[in-house]
């Protein structure tokens, strides 16, 4: 899936994550996309419950080899 | 209208400096209007420096500890040192935040943080000793907040 900017808060436990993302939109426009790549297993239900609370749209959410990928678009 | 989250933090040792720290800047991110009233032994947390935050096992028994250790080990001279360097070093090898990294995220946030006027004279605490952008109240400053968050909780 295409994206506009990355994230890389592997390593990183919470709520780093959720702080980095919430930066890392900031960065971008209204409607681009956020990937972010985490190794937290609690970021699988924190970026949902960040998404539901924010009004940012959770694109897709894949896991793969410990790793969990995000795909998050920019509320309007 | 955003959600408000209201915080005590009452303590001020490095283990009990994450949860009120942990919750506000979360709550930041997620749009919550979030303040924090620090009092009593949580004032430490404002200070400029909070590099020297300390975590004890002594009175503090379900505190994990690589071999079990009596009480009367816990209170030689030392043992609190090396359970906070043995605390700090966890923390980075998990990836987990530093207290001064969740600190300054509240503080960018514009997460609210309150320093409780009485025991800052009840401890002889001088605001030059606390870190900028912060505000000094009392009880009524938190209450008239807190009386209309979603959330409150006593750390």
């Amino acid at each position: 899936m295409e994206f506009n900017k990355e994230l890389d808060a592997r390593g990183l436990n919470c709520p780093l994550p959720i702080l980095r993302c919430k930066k890392a939109l900031a960065e971008i426009t209204a409607g681009q996309v956020l990937k972010v790549i985490a190794t937290d297993p609690g970021s699988v239900k924190d970026f949902q419950a960040f998404c539901k609370q924010t009004g940012h749209e959770l694109l897709s959410l894949a896991e793969g080899e410990g790793e969990f990928t995000f795909i998050i678009k920019k509320r309007n | 209208m955003s959600r408000k989250l209201a915080l005590i933090a009452s303590k001020g040792t490095l283990d009990w400096a994450y949860p009120p720290f942990i919750l506000a800047s979360t709550a930041a991110a997620l749009d919550y209007e979030v303040q924090i009233f620090f009092t009593f032994y949580g004032l430490t947390l404002l200070k400029k420096d909070i590099s020297d935050l300390k975590v004890s096992p002594l009175g503090n028994p379900a505190m994990p500890m690589p071999i079990p250790m009596p009480s009367l080990v816990q209170v030689l001279p030392g043992m609190e040192s090396m359970a906070t360097m043995m605390m700090k070093q966890k923390i980075r090898d998990k990836g987990v935040a530093s207290v001064e990294e969740l600190r300054d995220a509240c503080l960018e946030a514009g997460v609210k943080l309150i320093a409780c006027h009485m025991t800052m004279d009840l401890f002889d605490f001088k605001r030059e000793d606390f870190i900028d952008g912060i505000e000094y109240g009392g009880a009524a400053t938190f209450l008239e907040f807190a009386g209309g968050a979603d959330v409150s909780l006593f750390v």
